[in-house]
């Protein structure tokens, strides 16, 4: 197994179904600046997805294009965490998601700057940059729902009671993760995980909300078993190039 | 106020926009002006609004990841053309929410091609190449327009349809330069949107019952009979361009005019699309509707929680 090529595809992967999912809002938003906001964070994502797919397609060496990862591969190998591939449900549902990623994405990416392949560092330096305003945009968006009104507490708890199951896979590491600690692909990861669960704790505190005791914790993303979500999303994703094969847009 | 002195008022308003002086939120302006102006560009948000839905019904399928960030780019750029629209209409002391539940309730209209279904791929370019191309056509003389905020709002918009334009015509040139079944695809898009789009100037000038008034005060610059043709003259020779047929066959170009001369406009068919009877009025407001219903505890969260924020802050 190409390590670095696995690693690319999840980080990728997350951000081309995650733009997937916001862009669905294209249109629909709740106000007319949150419609703009969201398509403007789908575009960031779609932008990252691009260069981390021709990336990934460079070090696997097959000739490979992003539009051929992105578009031509079958559900199992997509490498997405199963958070990002969650339904749309309503806008507190879109935002919860959003920030359990965001909060995992940002110390993420600080890492990443830190790695010896230079590509890599330079994606995680520019994409970074984006993921400071995603963060701030939904952390206050949770805390607005959390601390607005009845229903919108109620609303926001229980997409946060349904998304918590999904956030251990934030986390996932296997013998990729491994390898490419040893090669210094990826530097010390360690804190990730303290650094997120710390911005969680503060912006669930403003926004009054409580992190479920369920232990249930689902994964399976990172290794191509997804939810059944995904084959819908795909489905439309890939409409064009599997009905149109080997043609130029 | 007296009507003597209403009629000073308005023959000096009058005199500023015959000097080419842009009248400013502040300024006194008749009522049937600023009406008139309220009607326009909420009409025109609107269009920005609703011809976002088109669009967007293609952005989860568009065939690669340039396309898809240029779609989602041009329906971001519709929707911050509304906002900027909206408060246009806010300096006349419209207010948005009123605006925006004119349209829902079916008072307000807003371009009747919107009203029309994306089927293919293939109209991402026709929408881009002609509806976009003709709404410049009608907004570039509005940068010239007599009310300041609309002028300056549309210099913005004006360069940014520009863009818009081209890539819808790129996405045709690509179609039109592909396999068989691509370029067919560009030709049904352009045989389904052509009519529409050249509808999108309005009825013909006898029949137009806005025009004078509005040419009078500066709003409007050209008639809608004169802007369609300026936008056929412009058109025509790039469907020829990259070998797609307009689908008139009356279609002929007259040398003693220098202008290309069009078959007849089915005019029931835009006014019945006007009227609501087009195939996606009902969709199309409903989508919005909706948007906004379900928006409404987002809304009211958000009012909540700025309140208890100002609360606690003059508390500590």
């Amino acid at each position: 197994m190409n390590s670095l090529f696995e690693y690319l595809l999840r980080l990728g992967d997350d951000s081309l179904i995650l733009g997937h999912r916001l862009s669905e809002w294209c249109g629909h938003g709740p106000i007319l600046e949150e419609d703009i906001a969201m398509t403007n964070i789908s575009l960031d994502f779609i932008g990252q997805t691009t260069t981390i797919l021709e990336l990934a397609g460079q070090v696997e060496g097959k000739g490979r294009t992003n539009d051929d990862l992105a578009f031509l591969r079958f559900d199992k190998e997509y490498r997405n965490l199963l958070l990002v591939e969650q339904p749309n449900t309503d806008f507190g549902f879109t935002m919860m998601r959003q920030f359990l990623f965001d909060a995992y994405r940002k110390p993420l990416f600080e890492a990443l700057m830190k790695s010896n392949n230079k590509q890599l560092a330079a994606i995680a330096e520019k994409s970074l940059k984006e993921t400071k305003y995603h963060l701030r945009h939904s952390s206050e968006w949770v805390i607005r729902l959390g601390d607005g009104t009845e229903e919108s507490h109620s609303r926001i708890q229980e997409s946060l009671d349904t998304l918590w199951r999904y956030t251990g896979e934030l986390f996932f590491s296997n013998e990729v993760d491994a390898e490419l600690t040893e090669s210094g692909v990826l530097p010390d990861m360690s804190g990730i995980e303290a650094e997120w669960k710390q911005t969680v704790d503060e912006v669930f505190a403003m926004a009054t909300l409580t992190i479920p005791e369920s232990p249930w914790k689902f994964e399976g993303g990172r290794i191509g078993k997804h939810s059944e979500h995904l084959g819908y999303i795909l489905t439309e994703l890939q409409y064009m190039q599997r009905a149109y094969p080997n043609m130029e847009w | 106020m007296k009507e003597q002195d209403i009629a000073i008022l308005e023959q000096k308003f009058q005199e500023k926009i015959d000097n080419d002086i842009k009248i400013e939120p502040n300024d006194w302006m008749p009522d049937a002006y600023r009406n008139t102006l309220i009607r326009q560009i909420s009409q025109h948000a609107h269009s920005e609004i609703v011809g976002m839905l088109p669009e967007g019904n293609w952005i989860t399928r568009a065939p690669n990841l340039r396309r898809k960030a240029v779609l989602l780019a041009k329906v971001q750029d519709e929707a911050g053309h509304g906002l900027y629209l909206y408060s246009a209409t806010e300096t006349l002391g419209a207010d948005r929410e009123q605006t925006i539940d004119d349209l829902h309730s079916g008072v307000a209209k807003y371009s009747s091609i919107f009203n029309y279904p994306t089927l293919s791929w293939a109209d991402m370019g026709a929408v881009g190449w002609l509806v976009d191309g003709a709404a410049i056509m009608n907004q570039v003389p509005l940068c010239r327009c007599s009310y300041g905020p609309y002028a300056r709002a549309m210099v913005r918009v004006c360069k940014e349809e520009s863009f818009h334009q081209r890539q819808g015509f790129e996405i045709m040139m690509k179609l039109a330069a592909g396999t068989p079944e691509q370029k067919e695809m560009a030709q049904d898009a352009l045989n389904r949107f052509w009519w529409p789009a050249i509808m999108m100037f309005g009825p013909n000038d006898a029949e137009s019952k806005h025009t004078a008034q509005s040419m009078k005060w500066k709003i409007k610059r050209h008639t809608n009979d004169e802007l369609r043709q300026q936008f056929i003259d412009v058109t025509v020779p790039q469907a020829e361009l990259i070998g797609l047929t307009i689908p008139d066959p009356l279609l002929k170009f007259n040398e003693a005019t220098g202008h290309y001369e069009h078959g007849p406009i089915d005019w029931d068919e835009f006014w019945e699309v006007v009227k609501g009877n087009g195939p996606c009025n009902k969709d199309r407001v409903d989508a919005r509707r909706k948007a906004k219903e379900n928006g409404l505890w987002v809304r009211q969260a958000a009012l909540a929680h700025a309140e208890k924020k100002k609360l606690r802050k003059q508390a500590s």
